[in-house]
């Protein structure tokens, strides 16, 4: 991946404590895995910036890369890869996800 | 890429592992696998998963849309 591609990734990354790489945006969601994450932050009432992977081709492609993961989307806290839909409905499941967020 | 070919994919990439897929839409699109694998002892969920991924690179990046997951160590 090219520097300048890593350096906007990580940019938004550290923009905020929760950070979403996601398919469409959180009011409309173009994904149902996508949709599902946006709905779980929204029950607990996370504070959190998320980016439309659909509106830039080249971060759709570089966050694969970039966390060694190969679907959309993707949850950071604090910087930290969480995971994807499948991980954070469970993490909220067993209350290990209000720890993480703080809530 | 049928569900029988990505049961046999993920099998074929962790050896031993018991696989469930489902396609609850029949489109072999949005389908979610349930693995176990003695191989996933003391790895994170994160890692788990990105295990099975490995074993799907080309399909996750052709056909298959959206692949749910269930891990869990047998």
């Amino acid at each position: 991946m090219d520097k300048e591609l890593q350096g906007k990734i990580e940019g938004l990354i550290a923009s905020k404590k929760i950070f979403l790489f996601m398919k469409g945006t959180p009011d409309a969601p173009m994904c149902g895995f996508s949709a599902g994450v946006t709905n779980v932050l929204r029950s607990l009432g996370a504070d959190y910036n998320s980016f439309n992977v659909l509106s830039d081709m080249s971060v759709r492609e570089g966050i694969k890369e970039f966390a060694n993961w190969p679907t959309i989307p993707q949850l950071y806290i604090d910087g930290e890869f969480i995971g994807g839909h499948d991980i954070v409905v469970e993490m909220a499941r067993s209350g290990e996800l209000q720890k993480k967020i703080g809530v | 890429m049928t569900v029988q070919e990505i049961r046999e994919k993920i099998q074929a990439g962790l050896p031993g592992s018991e696989v469930e897929i489902q396609d609850p839409y029949n489109d072999g699109v949005h389908i979610k696998a349930i693995v176990k694998f003695s191989g996933f002892a003391g790895k994170s969920i994160v890692e788990q998963h990105r295990m099975v991924y490995a074993t799907l690179k080309d399909e996750l990046k052709a056909e298959v849309h959206a692949l749910g997951l269930e891990t869990t160590v047998s």
